[in-house]
């Protein structure tokens, strides 16, 4: 509400220092009460004298004045007082830098604000200058014209990154799986980007295909003894399978009751795979599963009897990265296929009913636009690809459980989805890298490394709220591309 | 005779125990603008939603006559009523597809064509197929509606930035690139200047002579529906109360009472 109030009111000429320290201090006294229990307590384990309370009420106490400054900063910043906003910011930083604070997580988190409120006071005395102003809608224009055009180089890069890195002096182990690991997530954003990107359905249950694919080629291979090759195939067809039949009783449902469904319908196929113990081995998961193989020549040193190895038949070196690098081009090219697929699709009648079919369903029915087959295509054909890539998953992991598919996977794939722009295909690929490659990259951080996480996410969301890339490309032109850099 | 284009019979439409429309019949030919008028929450429409299958009528028989098929609107399905009864609509509250540009609007309307010409998608994602020279079809008869309205240099746009009148011949555009045989307009004239009526009259009488079409029309825009209807249908409290040529309808005492209340009302403001 107060927050609201602020936000709304015009810059009055005069600042209400009495309004502004009454709103501050109600906000601190609010911040106490809340941390009171959750900060200014802690239980501790003293051995023979049992638990016991330790209390914190010095860093409850310094957690209520920052807030108390922060939030006077930030009324000042929307009052037209920019300049306390940068007081308040640069004294935030420096107490916290300077002083020794009793945690770390305060000097973190203080330190933190302080930052974000100096850029927020530079940003508003920026704006609050009318050459300022001028001067950031000409770069802002000009920025995000040079991005809609630098997007076609970006990707290219990104796929010659991408083909070269296998071969890069620093790509040991640890790099390839994180490469591979961003494919596998890369692909999988761009299969669900055909259901929630393009279609408009929300799907939370997503990995339950992945799962299907999973366990199709685990099982095949381990009781049949099928390639990776022959299961692939299987695996996608039974995935778009599963899309179907959760397609049909979710036709009828949009919005919130379509994601609760999906979500369930995770759910299901998770503890269904938990519970078949005879079928699926249940928790204790499959295991021993034969990884993907190019022209069946084994990734081992010395070969069994009648076989080539794979370094023999390349002539190479024996490397126990061989079988990471096959892998790693194997994701790559089936991810290239699903985002072929995709710019393909979304150029045909059944790519544009999908769009169509997201932005105004009552539409397409008038324009005799079938929505069952609509929907269960995009079902069907999302739910392939991440049939291929379940399978994918299985061969390079080798043991595979429930444990892999729960509802935190779903989540982490709709993410890079949404965080890169519904419908972008280049989208998914920064942020699979982001979402993926960060939390690998702020390991460094140790405890803080969800926080900074979180962090990043949140900053997304509030500067780019429509995704990463929110830039659509029309299917088809009439006239050709010009004047792109248009105001908007 | 067999000449009408739609005949609705005896539709009934009630909403537990409200009856939105009761027992109205009407006829609407071929190459006539046939306007539905009516005070407010006359059930216009419903009637529209009936027709183009968005309500299941209570009671009613709905027949849709073209190249020698009959086709009973009220048994199909709501994409079936546009897809082979060739009944095609606008809505009240515009509905394009804002996100997509204005050439896409027109190439999602020939949805069905294009399936089938890209073999239900599976010849098109290998790239067999005549698909190439349907969209090229399908992109002509697009470029050639967007003359008609005006459009052709705003093709690439998100039909979503349209000004709005733009966006109101956009979707009766839309409408027509679906091949209808009956176009059902909702208030296409609602929020147009009296230059964007006029223009929109030229247009539907140019769908009306040029195409051949036949137009049901919902307009509260008395110059609209008396310059360019052919027969009028009005309804009251979801009754028919008149049904005639306009000269007929505008001279009807049933229809002067339903428009400017009870003469001993003495409550001279009627609708427009």
């Amino acid at each position: 509400m107060a927050l609201a109030a602020a936000r709304t009111a015009p810059a009055a000429s005069t600042f209400d220092w009495l309004a502004a320290v009454k709103d501050a201090a109600i906000t601190a006294l609010l911040a106490a009460a809340l941390g009171l229990f959750m900060v200014g307590f802690r239980t501790a384990d003293r051995g023979a004298a049992g638990l016991q309370f330790d209390y914190q009420f010095t860093d409850l106490l310094i957690a209520c004045v920052a807030i108390f400054l922060g939030r006077l900063a930030l009324t000042a910043a929307s009052k037209g007082m920019a300049w306390l906003t940068l007081l308040i910011g640069a004294a935030l930083l420096a107490a916290a830098q300077g002083l020794k604070l009793p945690s770390d997580f305060l000097t973190v988190v203080i330190s933190l604000a302080g930052l974000a409120l100096l850029l927020h006071a530079a940003w508003a005395l920026l704006r609050g200058s009318s050459a300022g102003a001028a001067a950031i809608a000409d770069v802002s224009g000009r920025v995000n014209a040079a991005t809609v055009r630098l997007f076609p180089w970006l990707g290219a890069g990104m796929l010659a990154f991408a083909v070269a890195l296998p071969f890069m002096p620093f790509a040991d182990q640890q790099v390839m799986d994180l490469g591979i690991l961003i494919l596998t997530y890369v692909m999988l954003g761009w299969g669900l980007n055909i259901v929630v990107g393009l279609a408009g359905l929300l799907d939370l249950g997503y990995v339950a295909f992945y799962a299907v694919g999973a366990y199709t080629y685990a099982l095949l291979s381990t009781q049949n003894g099928w390639s990776f090759w022959a299961a692939l195939p299987a695996a996608g067809v039974l995935a778009a399978m599963f899309g179907v039949l959760l397609g049909f009783p979710v036709l009828r449902l949009r919005g919130d009751y379509l994601a609760i469904v999906t979500l369930g319908f995770g759910e299901i196929v998770r503890i269904v795979l938990l519970n078949w113990v005879d079928f699926t081995q249940g928790p204790a998961g499959i295991g021993s599963i034969p990884t993907a193989t190019i022209l069946d020549h084994p990734f081992v040193e010395s070969p069994p009897e009648g076989k080539v190895a794979f370094h023999q038949w390349l002539g190479l070196e024996f490397s126990a990265n061989h079988r990471l690098i096959v892998l790693y081009f194997i994701i790559l090219v089936l991810a290239l296929i699903t985002n072929g697929v995709t710019i393909r699709l979304r150029r045909l009648p059944i790519g544009r009913a999908w769009e169509a079919l997201r932005e105004d369903e009552t539409a397409c029915q008038a324009l005799g636009i079938n929505p069952t087959n609509t929907k269960l295509t995009a079902f069907a054909i999302g739910a392939m690809f991440a049939g291929f890539a379940g399978s994918f998953f299985a061969a390079k992991q080798r043991f595979i459980s429930p444990e892999s598919f729960v509802f935190i996977e779903s989540a982490i794939i709709l993410s890079i989805v949404v965080l890169g722009g519904m419908g972008s295909q280049l989208g998914v690929v920064l942020a699979a890298v982001l979402l993926i490659g960060l939390p690998e990259w702020f390991r460094d951080l140790g405890q803080y490394r969800m926080l900074a996480f979180g962090l990043a996410m949140v900053l997304i969301m509030i500067f780019k709220p429509r995704g990463l890339v929110a830039h659509r490309d029309p299917t088809i032109r009439l006239h050709p591309p010009s004047g792109r850099g248009s105001p908007s | 005779m067999t000449g009408s284009l739609i005949q609705v019979d005896h539709l009934t439409m009630r909403f537990g125990g409200l009856v939105a429309i009761d027992d109205v019949s009407f006829a609407a030919e071929p190459k006539q603008i046939t306007a539905i008028i009516g005070p407010n929450g006359a059930g216009k429409t419903t009637v529209f939603n009936c027709i183009t299958g968005f309500y299941r009528p209570t009671v009613g028989r709905l027949s849709m006559r073209h190249d020698g098929h009959e086709y009973l609107l009220e048994r199909m399905r709501g994409y079936q009523i546009a897809a082979r009864a060739r009944v095609a609509r606008t809505f009240q509250n515009i509905r394009l597809f804002p996100g997509m540009s204005v050439l896409e609007n027109l190439l999602v309307a020939q949805h069905n064509r294009l399936m089938r010409a890209s073999g239900y998608t599976l010849l098109g994602v290998l790239g067999l197929s005549g698909y190439r020279t349907a969209e090229a079809r399908a992109v002509d008869k697009a470029r050639g509606w967007l003359d008609r309205i005006g459009l052709m240099a705003h093709a690439d746009r998100q039909a979503g930035e349209l000004p709005y009148g733009s966006q109101r011949r956009l979707e009766i555009a839309r409408a027509m690139c679906t091949d209808p045989r009956l176009l059902c307009l909702d208030e296409p004239a609602a929020g147009l200047n009296p230059r964007e009526s006029g223009e929109l009259n030229e247009l539907l009488l140019s769908i009306r002579d040029r195409d051949g079409i036949g137009v049901l029309l919902i307009e509260h825009d008395m110059s609209v529906v008396m310059a360019i209807s052919d027969h009028i249908v009005v309804l009251d409290y979801g009754r028919k109360i008149a049904d005639g040529t306009p000269a007929a309808v505008r001279a009807d005492p049933a229809v002067i009472r339903a428009y400017l209340g009870e003469a001993d009302e003495g409550e001279g403001a009627g609708h427009g």
